[in-house]
């Protein structure tokens, strides 16, 4: 008798599972589905979780559209978009030629979403106006051939500004990051030495200073120990009240790192671009007054040949919203909007991506 | 009636009633499939072993391949061009968990010590409880604990009191500059997370030691120090040195604590107050973005070196246990 009772409980609470989340595996043509059900799944970049995350919510409020999306790391996005086992990727640096050709559907489309900035932060007590820095002078810090804090370059930089006669401890991430990425380019990009010896990437060789894990690691080193430099993101910078550097941009100015700034680094950097670009472009350095030299996209990255019509046209809906409508959020949760004319031609190439046959 | 007995088998109980000639068939049925069953869970957990071996082992090989020797013994772990050697992992994975036990181990036979000779019964059951309490504590929170407390205090005090009060800082074990994060501070976390462990165990131990062994030491005159020291302690010796085992093999793989403090640099340094890395941390900080096949591949060449790592230090420490149990109890 409790044998048939148990077996009975069993079957009803199986059936229970079976009908729920009927996944996103299932293929064209999904008429009815049950309401707890995903139509798209996405992976990849973890800085602007906070953001997409936010527009996944509006936009499932608006449309009833549910996207699922992992923040699993830029490279497991590359990884899991290329196996095809997600819909759309998200990753803070482009896509390499290599792992482009490894990509196991067809041509990838790169769309940047929006704009992230890597602040400076640094713990001086006895320092209150932002201190200022150049690109060179931050390499050769990073790279250790600047040790003191009051040596005469970073003096020179700072008039009237009577800096310590610490030693500088750097700090950096231990874990790969896109944040990593972007700052190590800059540092290739403004510093021949740094190109050479460590040169760009998400993880690289550091030549000197302790790792953190995550920004919150870097933050925790930085704000403990007198004397420390290291870099976070802006929003974490920004949110957690940290001493920030001003950089010196291309045109010669120092600039502040803010929502402002990174946006007019792509205004600057987008008027340059071609009409045939595939915005596989870092922003590092970029030109006009008000640029924020560290700046760079993020990018969603999405098939241009969708197998699945149905999910190919909900994923050019969503980005179609995200660049009109999502911007407006963007800047509430310190993530820098995109330029309205890069929106503009952005919104035109989403035809490009469009059913066909798989390959 | 019952069954022959072969060999050690236990025999069918028998059963009551006409049923019995029916009921002895399907008992031995019964048995022979619980047998079966109980085999199956038995083989399991070996293969389940190997199967993970082989898979770590398979992804790790075009690494191994391509670097050799050197994986093992070179300290470039450079990403962006393609190199990869683990020496300063291996070195900081051995390092922090031979300084946790080594910190460790006193402090938890002190505390079992205590509770199963000293303390008086109203007390025993709470402050066991409490000691088994740390081992309940997820290591995050260790980590967080050893970000925002620990690593002050040792920058701020303790470093400073051994370089300069006590003078080591001439010795090279205690040399450069105290920044925090360091060996001695992944080898603090990993010490109090081991303690629990360590001292559970020894405490079983302890309380299990006959008392007649710790009367016949005190009928012989001896102190109650010489009674633990000389009867009790040689008894259990085979069980402490079990405990520590346990405790090192959760020191040996402890990864989130531990790289939240240990500075996570690539640097081979006979300095505990220098950083350092260990395997564990390696594969945790770089594997979700790590793109790149020779990049992944060497990850998990970190992940085999560990395995075999723990293999090798887990039959050291058995074969120890089997000499410790080997050698005369008592004196």
């Amino acid at each position: 008798m409790r044998l048939w009772t148990f077996a009975a409980l069993a079957c009803v609470a199986l059936a229970g599972c079976g009908g729920g989340d009927a996944g996103s595996r299932d293929t064209a043509g999904g008429a009815t589905r049950a309401s707890g059900s995903v139509d798209l799944t996405g992976a990849g970049a973890t800085f602007p979780y906070p953001l997409y995350s936010k527009w996944f919510s509006d936009y499932a409020a608006k449309t009833g559209v549910r996207i699922n999306y992992q923040s699993i790391g830029s490279g497991g996005g590359i990884r899991q978009l290329s196996e095809r086992t997600v819909d759309f990727g998200a990753s803070d640096s482009p896509m390499t030629d290599a792992e482009l050709a490894k990509a196991k559907g067809g041509p990838i489309m790169h769309v940047p979403t929006v704009l992230g900035a890597v602040a400076v932060t640094y713990n001086l007590p006895d320092v209150s106006a932002p201190l200022k820095l150049s690109g060179t002078v931050l390499a050769d810090i990073f790279r250790g051939a600047i040790t003191k804090w009051n040596d005469a370059r970073i003096a020179a930089l700072n008039a009237g500004v009577t800096l310590p006669a610490r030693d500088i401890l750097v700090v950096h991430r231990s874990d790969g990051s896109g944040t990593t990425y972007i700052f190590t380019d800059y540092l290739a990009t403004v510093s021949p030495a740094w190109a050479k010896a460590p040169g760009r990437g998400k993880e690289v060789q550091w030549p000197v200073g302790l790792g953190g894990k995550g920004n919150e690691g870097v933050a925790g080193q930085v704000k403990q120990t007198p004397g420390t430099i290291g870099y976070v993101e802006l929003a974490y910078a920004k949110q957690n009240r940290l001493a920030v550097a001003a950089m010196q941009n291309a045109a010669g100015n120092f600039v502040l790192p803010s929502v402002e700034s990174a946006t007019a680094a792509a205004a600057g950097v987008a008027e340059k671009l071609g009409k045939d670009t595939d915005y596989r472009v870092t922003i590092v350095n970029a030109p006009g007054a008000e640029a924020y030299p560290i700046s760079s996209f993020t990018w969603l990255l999405v098939y241009k040949t969708q197998a699945d019509s149905v999910k190919g046209r909900k994923i050019v809906d969503f980005i179609r919203w995200a660049l009109a409508e999502g911007s407006a959020s963007a800047a509430a949760l310190d993530y820098a909007p995109l330029p309205a004319a890069m929106v503009a031609d952005l919104t035109a190439r989403l035809s490009d991506i469009g059913p066909g046959a798989a390959p | 009636m019952t069954e022959a007995t072969l060999g050690g088998e236990v025999p069918a109980a028998p059963r009551s009633g006409g049923a019995a000639g029916a009921r002895m068939g399907g008992a031995a049925f019964g048995d022979r499939a619980y047998q079966l069953a109980i085999l199956g869970f038995a083989l399991f957990i070996p293969l389940l072993l190997v199967a993970i071996a082989g898979a770590v082992v398979s992804a790790g090989w075009p690494a191994l391949r391509e670097f050799g020797g050197s994986f093992l013994t070179s300290s470039r772990w450079d990403a962006v061009n393609g190199e990869f050697g683990a020496a300063p992992a291996i070195f900081g994975t051995l390092v922090s968990s031979f300084l946790a036990l080594l910190i460790a181990t006193p402090l938890a036979v002190g505390v079992a010590i205590f509770l199963s000779e000293f303390a008086p019964s109203w007390l025993r059951q709470p402050v066991a409880f409490l000691v088994d309490l740390l081992a309940a504590v997820p290591s995050v929170v260790y980590g967080l604990w050893g970000i925002f407390v620990l690593v002050p205090v040792l920058r701020e005090h303790v470093m400073p009191f051994l370089a300069d009060t006590l003078k080591l800082g001439r010795t090279p074990f205690f040399s450069g500059p105290a920044y925090g994060p360091s060996m001695l501070a992944a080898g603090l976390v990993l010490a109090i997370m081991v303690l629990p462990y360590v001292s559970a165990v020894t405490r079983e131990v302890l309380l299990a030691v006959p008392r007649s062994q710790r009367e016949a030491a005190l009928a012989l005159g001896a102190t109650r120090w010489e009674m633990i020291w000389d009867a009790v302690l040689p008894y259990a010796r085979s069980g402490i040195v079990g405990g520590i085992i346990l405790g090192l093999g959760r020191a040996l793989g402890e990864t989130m604590a531990v790289t939240m403090v240990i500075g996570n640099r690539h640097e081979l340094s006979a300095s505990l107050f220098a950083p350092g890395y260990t395997l564990a941390s390696l594969i945790a900080n770089e594997f979700s973005e790590a793109t790149g096949d020779l990049h992944l591949s060497a990850l998990m060449a970190a992940g085999t070196t560990l395995f075999v790592l723990t293999l090798i230090v887990n039959a050291i420490a058995r074969w120890l246990v089997w000499q410790v149990a080997r050698g005369p109890r008592g004196r």
